[in-house]
């Protein structure tokens, strides 16, 4: 028995537990209420849900409302519109599923207190762009959250949670989950019917360009730290698009948007000199990726690639040009309550370098890459699809349940489905709530029940790197470095440098090739094998060492993704050198890998696209 | 760096130890006062600096890129339903903003299960809570299979 072996165990009993109270979580909390009125619904979270999840911060839009009142899209649009910018590849059927409901959540925001920008002439909602209306959501996540607790039978904030748990009575079926309170150093074991996974995306997997204070800056937030991926990804659920990662090009060093310089403000791009340059790279781009170039609007992707092109041309940096726009009064406010709103990191660059685009045309860069599930990118969970018309090979259960039983997802979490963002994560959440009330009542009696040996075992393996500290720490004098441990911060340096140098990260500008894929496979064993050795100091450092452990998971998955995909799908977010064109005979598909966790082998195959909209 | 906590303001009350997404907030043993244990996991995202009843944290932007002498301050009023923005450049000019922050009073949200419950075979239909109600058109649309 090791040193800490005599923390408490505390037990929770569940109908559904949701891992994560960000935008997914809250979402899938509100509708398993309202469906399962007696059911206990638990919410576990490693912050706060106040203020957890990608929208801590607030946001100043809406990105994904169809506006149906008005006809102003359809669900049918949505779903052409996501599968152009994702180069062809989206499962249409659970896209057209948040498409068709999204809106219903947009209404029940505003009509909670969200206050939602509206266009004086018509009345309507405030336009960004065609699919994005404008909010004051300084207090958005506040306002879910509110809802969400009154949803909740119990809400556990500061509570990491590390594995999830397996039934003991059958195979393939998930019973729970297990984590620690970063607070009082409990361990908890939840026993749950059902669990919906609605845990946070990947920042930090791969080297961020800044690097000291500036290393948290991130353009997705340091505490997402792909949870959303380990925790399926460990008791063998399949994943799908993990090589899918997303560059995303902002406004240099704080990352602030440009949605709304874009499409509101009407702001644009030019090189150092004053020039256009998106056309200039036309025909190299339509040379790797066909007629893919000429779809409007032209893919995020394929933007990235022409500023790239650019910047290694030696025609950077890449501006926005503000100064026009920002003699308006009006869209001059904007442009700062826009940053106030949701990266006021930006706000405090542009005061600190005296940067008013009023006066100065702002630098853009492009980021280090993220993997994530929301934005315009789409790697997570291979997820079963709406009952009432996906096709067959795409249901084998309840709608967003994974391929492990009772356990479902939504948000980050669920792979194929890209542009959901907040409105669409919350909705996801809902679709997976829902379909969890009828999972668990439709179990009747035939109940999940947890292994004491495998959560006992757990509980030994949570706590490890606390004793390693303990024990290690003894032997040196001071300071950071010891034979015997590596701090957390250390692993993840380590892994930001392997996937930056091999898996395609800025140092390469996003290339790879298989070598290097491979020889960052052998890295990334070596430091798997050097995992057990974390060292965590206090119960904060043990939720890094879970954080690291988890972010560790989804390179591996991201590293086996882009190796089996033998083509450059998506420039501008990464190019594998050896397959530099798009590959539409051979690679229009998804790609699909399970962690086998009883041999600890992966596997990787091809799933066919179902184009279900025309 | 990029929060930090003014030592004279501080009391040690612990809302930013309890709001932080980060969990980087935490109370200085020594001086029973907050600080900001681990700057290079800060977002900037301002809920501490937000949540602050004593206004005592503030920002200092990132050393890697971001000059000296800047400020951006808030003020958020909840009960006002109000958030007040103030920033200095580095070269002293001043640019102020206020923005609302939330249209009904907090507490108000009504709970999911205060609605009349649903029939059991509303849970077996692919409407979503409210639906198609709040939707506000006629129906949810559907695709056929194929």
């Amino acid at each position: 028995m090791g040193l800490f072996a005599s923390r408490r165990t505390v037990f929770v009993d569940s109908d559904i537990l949701v891992i994560g109270g960000g935008f997914s979580g809250c979402g899938a909390t509100y509708e398993s209420r309202y469906w399962g009125r007696d059911l206990k619904v638990v919410v576990v979270e490693k912050a706060n849900i106040e203020r957890s999840g990608a929208v801590a911060q607030g946001l100043y839009a809406i990105n994904c409302y169809m506006g149906m009142q008005w006809d102003e899209n359809q669900p049918e649009d949505h779903v052409r519109y996501a599968r152009n910018d994702l180069m062809g590849l989206v499962r249409e059927d659970l896209g057209y599923d948040i498409a068709r409901h999204v809106d219903s959540s947009v209404h029940m925001f505003e009509e909670w207190g969200l206050p939602i920008m509206k266009d004086e002439e018509t009345g309507r909602y405030q336009r960004e762009g065609k699919w994005q209306i404008m909010i004051h959501g300084e207090s958005y996540k506040p306002i879910i959250a509110e809802a969400a607790r009154k949803a909740a039978t119990e809400v556990y904030n500061r509570i990491m949670v590390t594995h999830l748990l397996m039934d003991k009575t059958r195979p393939n079926r998930v019973s729970g989950a297990v984590g620690f309170s970063v607070r009082n150093g409990n361990f908890y074991v939840f026993r749950a019917k059902a669990v919906i996974v609605a845990a946070g995306g990947a920042s930090h997997i791969f080297k961020p360009h800044s690097v000291g204070e500036g290393m948290g800056r991130t353009w997705y937030a340091p505490w997402s730290s792909a949870s959303a991926y380990a925790l399926p990804i460990q008791v063998g659920a399949k994943m799908t698009q993990m090589e899918n990662r997303i560059v995303l090009t902002r406004f240099k060093d704080g990352y602030g948007p440009v949605g709304a310089y874009f499409l509101h403000l009407k702001t644009y791009t030019e090189n150092a000199y004053g020039n256009d340059y998106e056309a200039t790279w036309y025909d190299s781009i339509k040379e790797m990726v066909g007629d893919y170039v000429d779809h409007q609007p032209v893919p995020t992707c394929l933007r990235n690639h022409a500023f790239l092109e650019e910047v290694k041309a030696g025609r950077g940096p890449i501006r926005m040009v503000t100064k026009e726009a920002f003699r308006n009064p009006h869209k001059e406010q904007v442009g700062w309550e826009n940053f106030l709103g949701m990266t006021i990191g930006q706000a405090v660059v542009w005061a600190s370098q005296n940067i008013d685009p009023k006066e100065i045309n702002p630098e853009l860069v492009m980021s280090e890459p993220y993997v994530m599930g929301s934005h315009a990118t789409c790697s997570g969970a291979w997820a079963s699809g709406p009952e009432d018309y996906a096709p067959s090979d795409y249901q084998w259960g309840y709608n967003r349940m994974m391929t492990v039983e009772g356990l479902f997802g939504a948000g980050d979490t669920i792979g194929g489905t890209a542009h959901k963002f907040s409105s669409g994560s919350f909705t996801e959440g809902r679709i997976a709530g829902k379909a969890a009330v009828r999972y668990v009542k439709d179990l009747g009696g035939d109940q999940p029940r947890v292994d004491e040996t495998e959560y006992e075992n757990l509980k030994t393996t949570v706590y490890q790197p606390m004793e390693n500290y303990e024990v290690g720490r003894n032997e040196i004098v001071a300071g950071t470095v010891s034979p015997s441990y590596l701090l957390p911060i250390q692993g993840l340096q380590r892994l930001e440098k392997i996937m930056d140098e091999y898996v395609g990260g800025t140092s390469t500008n996003y290339l790879t090739n298989e070598p290097m894929l491979t020889r960052g496979m052998e890295l990334l064993d070596m430091l798997k094998e050097d995992l057990p050795h974390l060292g965590a100091e206090d119960l904060h450092q043990l939720q890094r060492v879970w954080e690291l452990q988890h972010r560790v998971w989804a390179s591996e998955s991201v590293t086996r993704h882009t190796m089996f995909r033998e083509e450059t799908r998506w420039p501008g977010y990464y190019y594998r050198a050896d397959h530099p064109n798009l590959d539409d005979t051979d690679w229009h598909c998804f790609t699909l890998s399970r962690y086998n966790p009883g041999t600890g082998e992966w596997a990787m195959e091809k799933a066919p696209v179902h184009h279900i909209i025309d | 760096m990029p929060t930090f906590v003014y030592m004279t303001r501080c009391d040690g009350c612990g809302e930013c130890v309890d709001i932080c997404p980060s969990d980087i907030m935490h109370i200085d043993k020594t001086y029973r006062r907050a600080y900001n244990l681990e700057p290079n996991f800060c977002w900037e995202c301002y809920s501490c600096v937000k949540a602050c009843p004593q206004h005592a944290i503030d920002v200092r932007g990132y050393a890697d890129f971001a000059p000296l002498g800047h400020s951006v301050r808030v003020l958020r009023e909840e009960e006002k339903r109000i958030i007040s923005w103030k920033l200095k450049f580095r070269d002293g000019r001043e640019k102020n903003f206020v923005s609302p922050i939330r249209t009904t009073p907090w507490g108000s949200i009504k709970p999911p299960s205060d609605y009349e419950a649903p029939g059991p075979d509303a849970l077996k239909a692919q409407e979503l809570s409210h639906e198609p109600g709040s939707l506000h058109i006629d129906a949810l649309p559907a695709l056929s299979p194929q």
